[in-house]
């Protein structure tokens, strides 16, 4: 299984097992879901939890893509509002300096907070870890492993949820 | 290979760079955004400094030796963030957050829904995001208080506290039609949104019937109002229907100025009844208007 469909797949099992899971694929990130039971105030559907794992864990994929080849097109499936804008912002920064990162999510441990009572926003935080890499042109400037704590708020598009809020060191 | 020995100690000794090694550099592990601070740096000659992170990606030039500063504009967005010095081939790497400033500074108020009938148990939704002067989710309890005032000026008012940076609260929509004020505030920060409350459903029909021309009857309400007095809104249809001999026949008839009217065929001994949507109005058995 690799790329967006082993994520999918990760998301469809760990929903139907409603239960705190931890699946490995071989090419995506180890990801950990709690259960949505007790998520207030509006009950999560299993047809929206499945969806909010799957379309956050594709914006990891976008944000990776987008923040190693300098194109901020490439966030406007997954981002949407003030997330968008600060990543967009990034991409134009590093492209300024001339560097470009990869961000490779090694593994999530996602807990869904809240869903607003009109479904109209979900807020779920993600103990992430992931290896950012950092080059200047073609030179390895440095590579790290970040262990954090993410904040995102995602919102309902016609097509996905989409993140708008995207906060680390939580 | 014992002098280069002795000169790789020296180097190490002086220059904190050692080719091709990593090491640490002084960053605060939290720096609260939009905060002055400065980091120290160690040895001689030009660095050059990257700070990373998905919400921003800086580069300076420093002088090994010195501090270098930051000021309140240079790191205000909230998020990991990875610095690295690097000179020649040698690196220093730091890994920090920056978090929200705890004053909230912006509300993002959500109010649902924007239009509703009056006299409904939480009915009115309002989700409130709370932000710092940069836009960083403050995820520290902020004390909400959320208030909807209707058309009279009778509030109705509720306390929350913010978890993760989100707070919300379900109220009642008030008894009052007409145009209410929803306000959230926290600390003197505070979002308004508007919220039309609309009358119920009409609570009781009445209608009076008297003799018209050419043998015809004319039908006509008091004024319908909902069950908190408000008028019901024009345009909201009135159902007049008449019964005699076995047949029946229904003339829909929309309010206006609050009140229903129109004419029927008189025949005396009929039952003639009102009713709008499922409220049924009264009924009347009619004598020809004698």
């Amino acid at each position: 299984m690799n790329g967006p469909q082993s994520r999918v797949c990760l998301v469809a099992a760990m929903v139907l097992a409603n239960a705190s899971l931890v699946l490995v694929a071989s090419a995506g990130p180890t990801v950990r879901v709690d259960p949505m039971n007790s998520v207030g105030p509006r009950p999560v559907e299993e047809q929206t939890q499945s969806s909010i794992l799957r379309d956050y864990l594709a914006s990891w994929q976008a944000l990776n893509k987008a923040m190693s080849e300098n194109r901020s097109d490439l966030l406007d499936a997954y981002f949407v509002g003030q997330a968008k804008q600060q990543l967009t912002d990034t991409v134009r920064e590093q492209t300024n300096i001339g560097i470009r990162t990869a961000y490779h999510d090694t593994s999530h441990h996602i807990s869904v907070l809240f869903y607003s009572p009109e479904g109209l926003s979900i807020q779920l935080i993600d103990e992430v870890e992931y290896e950012i890499t950092i080059r200047k042109g073609e030179q390895l400037v440095a590579a790290r492993s970040v262990r954090t704590r993410y904040v995102a708020v995602l919102t309902p598009t016609e097509s996905r949820w989409k993140v708008r809020l995207f906060q680390g060191g939580a | 290979m014992r002098i280069w020995a002795h000169i790789l100690a020296l180097l190490t000794a002086v220059s904190p760079f050692v080719a091709g090694q990593s090491s640490e550099l002084q960053f605060p592990q939290r720096v609260v955004a939009g905060t002055v601070f400065s980091v120290p740096t160690s040895g001689s000659g030009e660095a050059t400094l990257y700070i990373v992170g998905p919400s921003r990606v800086l580069q300076r030039k420093v002088r090994l030796g010195e501090s270098i500063a930051f000021s309140a504009e240079d790191l205000h967005l909230a998020g990991p963030y990875v610095a690295v010095l690097t000179s020649g081939s040698s690196s220093r790497v730091a890994q920090f957050n920056v978090v929200a400033s705890p004053a909230p500074a912006k509300l993002s108020f959500l109010a649902k829904p924007s239009r509703l009938p009056v006299n409904l148990s939480n009915a009115v939704s309002g989700v409130v995001y709370v932000f710092d002067r940069f836009g960083n989710l403050i995820l520290e309890p902020q004390q909400l208080s959320f208030e909807l005032t209707d058309s009279t000026g009778r509030k109705q008012s509720h306390a929350a506290a913010s978890h993760n940076g989100v707070g919300w609260v379900r109220m009642n929509s008030g008894a009052k039609a007409g145009t209410a004020t929803f306000a959230a505030r926290a600390a003197d920060v505070h979002e308004t949104r508007v919220i039309q409350q609309v009358p119920g459903e009409p609570c009781t029909i009445r209608m009076a019937a008297h003799p018209g021309r050419g043998q015809r009857v004319v039908l006509e309400t008091q004024p319908v109002l909902d069950c908190s007095g408000n008028p019901v809104p024009d345009g909201t249809i009135v159902s007049f229907s008449e019964s005699f001999a076995g047949t029946q026949s229904t003339v829909d008839v929309p309010l206006k100025r609050g009140i229903a009217k129109t004419e029927l065929p008189s025949h005396p001994g009929a039952v003639i009844s009102v009713a709008s949507g499922v409220v049924m109005g009264n009924e009347i058995r009619w004598n020809g208007g004698l």
